[in-house]
């Protein structure tokens, strides 16, 4: 809201330095956004009479003038304006003067000759940049030497931009913002109440009201005026308003919105001859009803809303909001209804939100309004308005409606106890204090027995319903600076929990490993679907902004290509990539599992919680949310089984209680023959592999990408978090190599399983150490060199046992596997 | 040579200075053949000692003795030099650049925005504070109603809000702030609680360099009886000062959030220029950093904490903010382009 401080003191007689002034509104939760110095500028700019034009005599676009300043010593001054000519009264920025534009004006040799202040255009003075032809000429008969701020009748003021929260709708107009100031620095406040002369016929010969909705419209006042003669408003409310950023659009809209500011009342003006029946009436919009709004808009009326209606049931306005322009006032305009209602918070919030439509006075209804302030606002706008039609008639009376219940159903007296009031605040106020703060804020207290005060809420503080919100205001006026800090001391000896324990392990295991952590968004764009083949389904944003970003990703793989793609772009080609994050599935999906056959997920992350999709509290479901851990390879050599290295790596690191299978599998997205599903048993956690060239084509990336994506819940359940030794020999290990024809459809990790259940404890490492392919026959096989590293419990190995164990490898692999041993 | 005849002094002397004259092992080993070998002098004159009469062989014997091991004690401190020399040069043949190291070096870095959560997680943990976490697909309920957002509440239009195609018309959404897993921790723990709850978060608004739409916030609760605004202020002076450093300082004005009661924005002096004032605090000297107040009564009642026993204060704030303050980012887009080049740096 911006605030001229000239208006201020209209209510309280602030002098403050304007930066002290800054630091006052701040302290009270009115934030100041913005400070605009009005008339500033013009020191030292004076009317100057030109006497003389010359040429440079070393410079052809500038000419030399002379210059009577009122000083009674002529100046040489320089100026390239082509307009320049003996005789004119133009504006002069004398030395020493900083314009608006922040020039400070020096004496300078311009070529030569010296050039002693700066004859001025509109446009170097801040005043109307798109006119600025040259110097401004000002009238011949403007006095010689005045200051140029006091010529153009322009007053010094200060507007302060601030920013008003939503629980201070009294503090959404000038006099309570003054209040407010007032209060905390202990000024007199005083807000008048103008009489009205009514000198027209009785109200009621003249207009009528039906409230049908008194739920929406607790409230509704009419006055009515005669005689009206519609013109401009006079000067000081034109300006007003112009500072606090409206513009003025005739007396009568004009007085509508000053009042409006200064009160915190909004009012509407209606032409009564354009009002059938001149009646006025509220209803709720039926369906398809429409209006065409004061902007010349045509709008739907959203059913239900709150519609201000003419005598013939017709929409003429959207209560609140915004008026209709088929009543609006015009020049021919003499009979004017003035409107001042209360209307309900919700509905006009609805109307508002729907047709997103905010106004100044939805704003205002939203936040709820003075209570009690209707007639004073009425009387106001009556006053304001004589001054420039004061042949008007104001009908005797005023229409005045309300509703049985009164509303809002704020109790109007509240107990405050004092020791609650310094439990929570932590402070040692007497009851004393406590009112000392109140009463200059409107509340008034009365002390009663134990130190409980009895506190009844002004009608324009709607929002101190409760005993908690009147603490607010205590502490606002104390000062939040001034409550004693202590710091509170937790019983807890604090730890992470042993999941976001193992999450940073894996986070810091895989920047350790050369990993680099990123972050994506978690908004994907059908096109991302699409170009990666995501068949799961995906949840839909109901408002997205952007088709980029309208869905739910449920897999982390469009987002790593996106970083991937923006890198190689760049000519950044090795990458490796990890994020942590979440994604997202709808309820009760099944995620494939294996070769197109689905599994219920059997991991639900449980521990973020439930939610309610009925908003009714009925029940609650698990939500379908999972935390991902998606690592990303690219560059060089790169290919499917670097990030299956990096697997390995990450989880040898982490301990998982059962070594996890890598099952091929064909998935969308994914090379067809280089592609595996992170399995325990019957458990899919995740999948593995390089993405389909066509995949990467699609995200501008002609390398491979290796990429392994899993439900980080589901693995740190595998993760053997208190480790029991295993006893270790007192003996020599000793090595031995063996290397099998193995068929190709036969995985290395099944040999290696087969190997390890065979040696059991005989066998403390196996390696593969060699991979032999035939590449001149289509063999069927190829050959798998492991070396083993073996040992006993009980001594050390003699040959005969070596010789045993060796047998057991070798009977092992060629039995399950079809292997043969290699020659 | 005669083996009777015994050394002068001076033949001793060019002996020994010959012994340390030998230049490698080899030449050492020939010496030691020469002059206390088998047919070396040395040895004739022991040999010869025998045949000598009995009352001089005593005196020559000792004398030879001593001229032996005369000779050795010279051979082994020569040997000792000489295996220095060659150890040494062998050592010297092995020297290497430490520094040729072919190809590049790239570690791994963790992205400072998980860093800067890490950090303040850490200065929590350190608090007594407890780290919980929510869902990012909320339900209405947690976001806002819970919270003393009734529906229809106007501060609900200053939370542009993603709504999520699930369940019943705006039942479901993205989180738009942490304050959810408020509701969440108090409906599964009884008090005391002293929890913060990181997080993700989602609003519908255009990024720019200071708004990202989606962004991660930290958030605070205590809960505990006589719990006070002093307690309050005095919690966010102290992690600001545990996370900013000595000498950063906070300071509340009042605000208005609708689940605290009294709310308060919250500053920190600018930690460029110290408080002096710049260009980042707009000459003011502070930098706004989030919101917090003393929980609702309202809160409380709907999370079943009786307001009358128990009291708390919750804050809030982003920790892009934080890390954009702390690291110098301009401009908080970079955060989620994963350039690897801006990724590098931290």
């Amino acid at each position: 809201m911006r605030v001229p401080v000239s208006w201020l003191r209209d209510f309280t007689p602030i002098d403050l330095p304007t930066n002290e002034l800054v630091d006052v509104c701040n302290s009270l939760g009115l934030v100041v956004e913005g400070v605009e110095q009005i008339g500033g500028g013009f020191d030292g700019v004076v009317v100057g009479h030109v006497l003389d034009v010359r040429p440079h005599p070393n410079a052809d676009r500038v000419r030399l003038s002379t210059v009577d300043i009122g000083t009674g010593e002529p100046q040489q001054i320089a100026c390239g304006a082509a307009n320049l000519a003996v005789g004119q009264h133009v504006p002069v920025a004398t030395l020493g003067t900083t314009l608006p534009g922040g020039m400070t004006i020096e004496r300078r040799k311009l070529r030569g000759e010296w050039s002693n202040g700066m004859i001025c255009s509109e446009d170097e003075l801040g005043m109307a940049p798109d006119r600025a032809e040259g110097i401004m000429v000002l009238p011949e008969e403007t006095e010689i030497g005045k200051p140029f701020a006091e010529v153009m009748g322009i007053e010094q003021d200060v507007v302060l931009d601030l920013e008003i929260e939503t629980n201070r709708p009294d503090a959404m107009c000038i006099a309570g913002i003054a209040r407010d100031i007032a209060a905390t620095l202990g000024l007199p406040f005083h807000i008048p109440d103008p009489m009205v002369e009514e000198n027209g016929p009785r109200v009621g010969d003249l207009a009528s009201l039906r409230i049908e909705r008194p739920d929406l419209c607790p409230r509704f006042t009419l006055r009515v005026l005669q005689d009206v003669r519609v013109g401009p408003s006079p000067d000081f409310i034109a300006r007003r308003l112009t500072l606090a950023g409206m513009r003025p659009i005739n007396n009568v809209v004009d007085a509508s919105n000053y009042v409006m500011l200064e009160l915190g009342l909004p009012s509407h003006p209606y032409d009564r001859s354009r009002v059938a029946r001149s009646q006025l009436g509220v209803r709720g919009a039926r369906a398809g009803e429409t209006i065409v709004t004061l902007d010349d808009q045509t709008r739907p009326v959203p059913q239900g809303a709150c519609a201000i209606i003419d005598g013939n049931d017709a929409i003429i306005g959207l209560a609140g909001v915004m008026g209709g322009a088929s009543s609006d006032i015009t020049e021919s305009t003499s009979e004017v209804l003035i409107e001042i209602a209360q209307f309900d918070p919700y509905s006009i919030n609805y109307t508002s939100r729907v047709l997103a439509l905010r106004t100044d006075a939805s704003a205002r209804f939203e936040r709820r309004i003075d209570r009690d302030g209707h007639l004073r606002a009425q009387n106001r706008l009556v006053e304001l308005l004589r001054l420039s039609s004061p042949d008007l008639r104001c009908a005797e009376g005023t229409l005045d409606e309300q509703a049985d219940e009164p509303w809002p159903s704020s109790r109007e007296q509240l107990t405050v106890r004092t020791t609650r009031v310094n439990e929570i605040l932590g402070t040692t106020f007497s009851p004393e204090a406590i009112c000392d703060y109140l009463e200059p804020m409107g509340f008034v207290t009365s002390i009663h027995t134990e130190g409980e005060i009895a506190v009844t809420v002004p009608s324009f503080r709607p929002d101190c319903e409760r005993e908690i919100d009147v603490i607010e205001e205590i502490a606002r006026m104390h000062g939040y600076e001034r409550i004693a800090r202590r710091v509170p001391t937790s019983p807890f000896a604090a730890r992470l929990t042993p999941h976001q324990q193992l999450r940073r392990r894996v986070r810091h295991r895989l920047v350790g490993q050369g990993f680099t952590e990123a972050w994506t968004t978690s908004l994907l764009g059908p096109d991302d679907v699409e170009k990666v083949g995501i068949t799961d389904p995906v949840i839909e944003l109901a408002n997205p902004v952007t088709r980029e970003e309208s869905l739910l990703r449920n897999t982390m793989l469009p987002g790593m290509l996106r970083a991937v793609s923006y890198n190689t772009a760049r000519q950044q080609l090795d990458l490796s990539f990890f994020e942590v994050g979440r994604v997202f599935f709808p309820p009760e999906t099944e995620r494939v599992v294996g070769d197109g056959g689905t599994a219920p997920r059997a991991y639900p992350y449980t521990e973020v919680g439930a939610i309610d999709l009925h908003g009714d509290h009925a029940g609650t479901r698990p939500s379908d949310e999972f935390e991902h851990l998606a690592m990303c390879q690219t560059g060089g050599d790169v290919d499917a089984q670097s990030i299956v290295r990096s697997w390995r790596e990450l989880t040898e690191g982490l301990r998982l209680v059962r070594r996890l299978d890598l099952v091929p599998v064909s998935r969308p997205g994914f090379h067809p023959s280089r592609c595996a599903e992170v399995r325990d048993g019957a458990v899919a956690l995740g999948v593995i592999g390089e993405v389909d060239p066509a995949v990467c084509a699609a995200f501008h990336i002609n390398q491979r990408v290796a990429y392994l994506e899993v439900d980080l819940r589901v693995l740190l359940a595998h993760v053997d978090v208190v480790p029991q030794m295993s006893p270790i020999t007192k003996y020599p290990s000793a090595e031995f190599d063996l290397a099998f024809l193995v068929p190709n459809a036969v995985r290395a990790d099944e040999v290696e399983a087969t190997l390890r259940d065979a040696l059991k404890t005989n066998l403390e490492e196996v390696t593969l150490f060699d991979v032999y392919r035939d590449e001149r026959s289509s063999s069927e096989v190829r050959s798998l060199a492991y070396r083993l590293k073996v040992s006993s419990l009980a001594g050390t190995l003699s040959d005969a046992e070596m010789a045993e164990i060796r047998t057991r490898a070798i009977e092992a692999v060629t039995t399950a596997h079809g292997a043969s041993l290699r020659g | 040579m005669d083996e009777t005849v015994e050394l002068t002094d001076d033949d001793i002397a060019g002996i020994i200075a010959d012994i340390h004259a030998a230049r490698t092992l080899d030449e050492l080993a020939d010496r030691e053949r020469r002059y206390t070998g088998k047919d070396s002098h040395v040895t004739a004159m022991q040999r010869a000692i025998g045949s000598l009469p009995p009352d001089q062989r005593k005196n020559a014997g000792a004398r030879v003795n001593a001229l032996r091991s005369q000779l050795t004690d010279a051979f082994s401190t020569r040997r000792e030099v000489l295996a220095r020399h060659e150890r040494s040069a062998q050592l010297e043949a092995e020297r290497m650049d430490l520094t040729e190291i072919v190809g590049s070096v790239r570690s791994g870095h963790a992205h400072v925005v998980a860093q800067t959560r890490e950090q303040l997680e850490d200065v929590f943990l350190g608090m007594g504070f407890t780290i919980a976490e929510g869902p990012e697909l909320e339900d209405d309920w947690h976001n806002f109603e819970a919270l003393n957002f009734p529906p229809g509440h106007p501060a609900r239009s200053s939370w542009d809000t993603f709504h999520v195609a699930l369940g019943d018309e705006q039942s479901t959404l993205m989180r738009t702030h942490t304050s959810p897993v408020q509701v969440r921790v108090m409906e599964s723990r009884r008090p005391p609680i002293y929890s913060v709850m990181p997080g993700q978060c989602y609003r519908r608004e255009t990024p720019d360099a200071r708004h990202l739409a989606v962004f991660n916030q930290i958030e605070g609760l205590v809960i505990d009886r006589n719990i006070t605004f002093g307690d309050l202020a005095g919690c966010i002076d102290t992690f600001t000062q545990a996370y900013f450093g000595e000498g950063i300082v906070s300071r509340l004005r009042p605000a208005f959030f609708p689940f605290t009661e009294p709310s308060a924005e919250f500053e920190v002096t600018c930690i460029f220029c110290t408080g002096d004032g710049c260009r980042t605090c707009s000459h003011t000297g502070w930098i706004e950093l989030g919101g917090c107040g003393m929980v609702d009564p309202n809160v409380l009642n709907a999370s079943g904490i009786d307001p009358e026993e128990y009291s708390g204060f919750a804050f809030g704030f982003g920790i892009e903010r934080c890390a954009q303050l702390k690291h110098g980012l301009s401009d908080a887009r970079i955060l989620l382009d994963n350039d690897i080049r801006f990724l590098r740096q931290f």
